[in-house]
């Protein structure tokens, strides 16, 4: 079982991110939110592997 | 009539009578640039240091006040230093290689520049623009006392410009009235708000940002804050919604505030409600001068084509971004870089006219990647949405827990040079072993050799590097002569050199153009190919 990565893993972040914020681009809140949901589960079945995603569970519950 | 629009901080260039204003019939020079400021000043002394007269007309008599621009990239100190004036930037300016990133009330993260070894300037340095501004200016009296076909001339003003086909005509304002000029070739270099742009009716499209931001200059009296980049994301003392400090040369401060877009500029402007948010945001017990103060706006924006014929924009005037990043006057100096030498070759008859729209294509490419890169970093300030507020301050949270989201905080990308990738002046890559970030159109990277550095011995010429190869002494194409840079591995102690020209590969050779950018690289020299790569990196294939 592959460990929750949490280092940098994205090449060009800066790329990934403008696409991520631009397909949001024209939705009211309530349709972002709903986008975000769809989004999450994609890429949730996209890792698969359970313990990753319990991981990510967890790690995405720390708050500041 | 000839105000000044805004105070000098260093008066260089004062007011003289020239004989061109007593002439019968108008006198035509070669090169006339428009706007005494960094841009301007550089893309001249570039000129006179290939011999190419050229008049800077300025409507100032000197160096403006204030420290706008304070962030010098190693690409523009390499440029300069070509200029000639990069030794006195770097002893004046202030190196930093720490930053820390903050959001509402602590501390998320901190980053090290850990900039690569093996370079004779630093990533990146802090000067005040005037001390920028004046080292170029100082270097062009230099040039000029060398006997140098260089002339600034202050408190000249252009009024009214008429393009035609092989030149332009001036009407230039002076104290003393008004004369006429031609020249041959028309560079402006008059800033932002650029008079020529609009005198000739071009187009300057692009977006606008709604926001201002607050500059405040301050002294430290009784602290000493260390020699870092800190930058907050909402702030939690509420003197911005961003805040920047920065230090600068002579013990000085640059806080920058973001204060919104609707404000009262006057208002805001009096200095005791910028000690307000100073206080509020370095709490009360800190004491500070106040150097300068400026609100400003900004807007990314470029002109379809930098060149009209004989009229070529370069700087501000052409392109303008925001200012997070550096990209501004960084990106100028490389417009300056790209210009001079194929003006240069163009009024030397070496090169076609045309060789001139490749500074359009080239610059252009440099222009879309600063908008791009200072568009993304605005926002990610500036969140423009309440879901792309919510995302932001998630990678803010989750950065100061987990370093995969700290390439995501964006509060500026430095200015880095174009690769001009898919420029007509480059050849194909034929060296296949070698390293990405030399191929052809990337600038060259310096590397230290036995006796100095590599691009010291680059640039103002045409050059062939060879690396662990036989070449001739000289290769003459069409009139241009290239000198030759023969290197052996002996000759790189520390293995830059290989690493950063050769690769994988056991030998090489470049054509390196008068900017210090790659042209065309092979394993083995072959005299019809590099032939027909140089008269491509001069336009004439």
């Amino acid at each position: 079982m592959a460990d929750l990565i949490l280092t940098p893993n994205i090449a060009s972040g800066d790329d990934f991110y403008e696409e991520l914020i631009s397909a949001h681009d024209g939705l009211s809140k309530e349709d972002s939110d709903a986008y975000n949901a769809r989004l999450l589960l994609i890429l949730a079945n996209h890792i698969g592997d359970r313990e990753a995603l319990s991981a990510a569970i967890k790690a995405a519950k720390r708050q500041s | 009539m000839l105000d000044d629009r805004y105070t000098l901080a260093y008066k260089l260039y004062p007011y003289a009578r020239h004989a061109d204003q007593d002439a019968d019939a108008p006198v035509r020079h070669p090169v006339v640039v428009l706007g005494g400021g960094p841009i301007g000043i550089a893309t001249a002394v570039d000129l006179a240091q290939q011999n190419i007269p050229v008049v800077v007309l300025d409507d100032h008599e000197g160096v403006g006040m204030g420290s706008r621009a304070i962030c010098f990239a190693k690409r523009t100190l390499e440029i300069s230093d070509r200029y000639g004036a990069a030794k006195p930037m770097v002893d004046k300016g202030v190196v930093w290689n720490i930053g820390k990133v903050f959001h509402k009330d602590g501390q998320v993260f901190d980053f090290n520049l850990l900039p690569e070894e093996g370079h004779e300037f630093p990533a990146f340095i802090n000067l005040q623009q005037p001390y920028f501004e004046s080292f170029l200016i100082e270097r062009a009296y230099e040039l000029q006392k060398q006997g140098a076909p260089i002339q600034i001339r202050g408190k000249n003003r252009v009024d009214a410009v008429t393009v035609h086909d092989d030149h332009a005509t001036l009407e230039v304002m002076t104290p003393e009235g008004p004369y006429t000029l031609e020249t041959d070739w028309l560079i402006g270099c008059d800033g932002a708000s650029s008079p020529l742009r609009t005198m000739l009716g071009h187009e300057f499209t692009g977006q606008v940002f709604k926001d201002s931001f607050l500059i405040a200059d301050i002294k430290m009296i009784n602290t000493n804050f260390p020699t870092e980049r800190w930058f907050w994301f909402e702030p939690s003392h509420g003197s911005g919604a961003s805040t920047l400090l920065h230090k600068q040369p002579d013990d000085v401060w640059r806080v920058d505030f973001q204060i919104g877009w609707d404000i009262d500029r006057k208002e805001e402007m009096k200095e005791e409600n910028i000690r307000r948010r100073l206080d509020a945001f370095l709490g009360d017990d800190v004491e500070y001068e106040m150097v300068w103060s400026s609100i400003y706006t900004f807007q990314c924006k470029h002109m379809d084509s930098f060149r009209h014929g004989r009229v070529i924009f370069a700087g501000d005037a052409a392109h303008q971004v925001s200012p997070f990043g550096a990209r501004g006057a960084n990106s100028g100096m490389q417009d300056a870089d790209n210009l001079g030498w194929k003006l240069g070759m163009v009024i030397n008859g070496q090169a076609p006219e045309s060789l001139l729209d490749s500074y359009n294509s080239e610059r252009l490419q440099g222009a879309a990647e600063n908008i791009l890169n200072s568009t993304r970093s605005t926002d990610f300030i500036t969140p423009k949405s309440e879901m792309s507020h919510v995302l932001r301050n998630a990678v803010l949270e989750l950065s100061g827990h987990y370093e995969f989201a700290r390439p995501l905080v964006n509060s500026g990308r430095l200015s880095v040079p174009c690769v001009y990738d898919g420029s007509p002046l480059n050849s194909a890559d034929a060296l296949i072993d070698g390293p990405a970030r030399t191929r052809p159109g990337a600038p060259c990277p310096d590397a230290p050799l036995a006796d100095g550095f590599l691009l010291s011995k680059l640039g103002g010429q045409f050059t062939l590097l060879a690396i662990n190869c036989e070449v001739p002494e000289a290769l003459t194409e069409s009139g241009v002569t290239t000198t030759v840079l023969s290197l052996k591995s002996a000759d790189d102690k520390t293995g830059a050199l290989a690493e950063r020209y050769l690769g994988d590969a056991a030998s090489a050779v470049y054509l390196i153009r008068p900017d210090q950018h790659v042209a065309a690289r092979r394993e083995h020299y072959d005299e019809n190919l590099f032939r027909t790569a140089l008269k491509r990196a001069i336009g004439k294939e």
